[in-house]
């Protein structure tokens, strides 16, 4: 899923420092997995806000809706009706909401409630790791199911550089060298043969270097 | 000498059987030219070649191939370091041809320190390619005469392929793998991180010399003489993929600390002294990092003057 942190409170507050009336707009898809962006955590910001702006001696009203997905036109019409009702709209989905919603309502302000941050999943109760860096080109199976490219800090395909000690990355001891594991893994199935061969460079045309990109289902627009 | 793939003095050093005994100098953090021609002046005559590195530690500085070209004029050669950190294979392409343009016959090809240790942590790395893959990019160039895509190279850069390795990263049982397989991808010759931790280097090299690596590319040791307990201390403790022997730490901390300089250089010598007599080892390296001006006593104690001319 994609993984995103709520932006900084004061960051928030600012964007919204000079409207009275503000929708916050929760996503039910990634962010309300990732505990960040769903009812709940619209209730906690929109509690928030309120309390800090009563503090300042100033009034703030905020409406709160959570919608299926943000990801997804067929629901950003859902908010039609309300969204031209408010001096500010603030979006808890990942970059693609505040973006779907500007261009479905070009009239209205909305600015982003979270930092969209990787693509991950749960590695325990509350802690998220990243594992795909959306290259394009999946090799996972490769390297046993452990991806150099999103979890190698520089990315490297012929691993481990001089920098990995004891396990972990030269970037910090709370990074694990993937590179490491994946020696090691090679190392125990005997088939260390597969390190010992040097790669083409990667094709990076299919990674976000190629530019934006675009996936089309043909079967579908027949529909 | 046609069988040359460079003709540069370090390969012929090597190519003679000599021990080599190669240098490094940092360019600055600015442009002052005349400090920098100063540095080189102190390792003329003392070394065979000179290691220019390339925004080492991730720190801005002049560029390595601005400072390699300085070099050539003042009449060392250099061994033009550049890392993957900071350009993509366009870049590095380019470089690779102008360095050559300019005289540049010897060349590293590392991965880089993370961006994260240096003075811009905020930059965006690039990492298109990485060191293997370098390697066997200068190597195409020169061998075959074409570009990474393919395309032809009208006149083809000769470069002496060079590669760095570390025996003290993790995990060890790989790490001579790792140098095989640098040497596969086109290595010629081999520069080590800073060996301290000498049982494990000769374990290390016995394994290298048991694969036959030694037979095919050049391994220079990696030396850089301790200046002081707490310099022993804070490469033990921060600086990854470097490891310090407790017995040398307490060796610089039992002299005064005015002598530990000398206690450190004394260890380095020793260092070159085993390494002039150990299986597989084609010379050294000397890191003596921002200690340029101690260089034609280093050259001179260890040994290795007059440098030869071939």
């Amino acid at each position: 899923m994609i993984v995103a942190n709520r932006k900084p409170l004061e960051e928030i507050q600012d964007m919204i420092k000079d409207c009275g009336n503000v929708l916050l707009v929760g996503c039910k898809g990634c962010v309300t997995v990732c505990n960040v962006g769903g009812k709940k955590e619209v209730e906690i910001l929109a509690a928030t806000l309120k309390i800090a702006r009563k503090k300042e001696g100033k009034a703030l009203n905020i409406d709160e809706v959570t919608i299926e997905r943000q990801c997804d036109p067929e629901y950003i019409e859902l908010v039609k009706e309300t969204v031209g009702n408010y001096d500010a709209v603030i979006s808890m989905a990942c970059g693609v909401g505040p973006q779907f919603l500007s261009e479905a309502y070009p009239e209205q302000k909305f600015y982003p409630g979270l930092d969209t941050e990787f693509f991950g999943g749960a590695v325990q109760h509350g802690v998220w790791e990243e594992r795909c860096a959306g290259c394009g080109t999946c090799v996972i199976h490769k390297y046993d199911g452990l991806c150099p490219i999103a979890r190698c800090s520089k990315s490297i395909m012929h691993g481990p550089c001089g920098g990995s000690a004891q396990g972990m990355c030269e970037i910090s001891s709370e990074v694990i060298c993937i590179w490491d594991q994946i020696v090691k893994k090679k190392m125990e199935q005997g088939k260390l043969e597969d390190l010992l061969i040097t790669n083409n460079a990667k094709d990076w045309r299919s990674a976000r270097d190629g530019g934006p990109r675009r996936a089309i289902r043909e079967e579908l627009l027949n529909e | 000498m046609s069988d040359l793939k460079s003709g540069s003095n370090l390969e012929k050093v090597l190519k003679a059987g000599h021990f080599a005994f190669t240098g490094e100098c940092g360019p600055p953090m600015g442009c002052n030219v005349e400090h920098l021609k100063e540095k080189m002046q102190f390792l003329k005559g003392n070394v065979d070649a000179v290691n220019v590195t390339d925004n080492q530690t991730a720190v801005a500085r002049m560029a390595s191939i601005a400072a390699s070209a300085i070099m050539i004029q003042e009449g060392l050669e250099p061994n033009f370091q550049m890392v993957c950190r900071d350009s993509n294979r366009l870049g590095m392409t380019s470089n690779i041809l102008g360095a050559y343009a300019l005289g540049v016959r010897n060349m590293l090809c590392l991965s880089g320190d993370h961006q994260k240790f240096g003075n811009h942590p905020q930059a965006k790395n690039v990492y298109d390619i990485d060191s293997m893959q370098l390697i066997a990019l200068v190597k195409k160039m020169r061998d075959e005469g074409k570009f990474m895509n393919d395309e032809d190279i009208d006149e083809n850069p000769k470069m002496f392929i060079g590669a760095a390795c570390n025996p003290f990263a993790d995990p060890y049982e790989f790490r001579v793998h790792r140098l095989a397989n640098k040497v596969n991808s086109g290595a010629d010759f081999i520069q080590t991180q800073c060996i301290y931790n000498m049982d494990k280097f000769r374990d290390f090299m016995k394994k290298a010399v048991d694969m036959g690596l030694t037979e095919k590319c050049y391994i220079l040791a990696g030396v850089t003489p301790m200046k002081s307990a707490p310099m022993a201390n804070y490469m033990a403790k921060r600086v990854p993929g470097i490891e310090v022997p407790e017995d040398l730490i307490k060796r610089l901390k039992g002299v005064e600390k005015k002598d530990q300089a000398e206690e450190g250089i004394k260890f380095a010598l020793e260092q070159v002294e085993e390494f002039k007599e150990m299986e597989g080892i084609a010379g050294v390296h000397m890191m003596a990092i921002e200690w340029e001006h101690r260089m034609p006593e280093i050259s001179e104690r260890a040994g290795v003057l007059p440098r030869p001319v071939v």
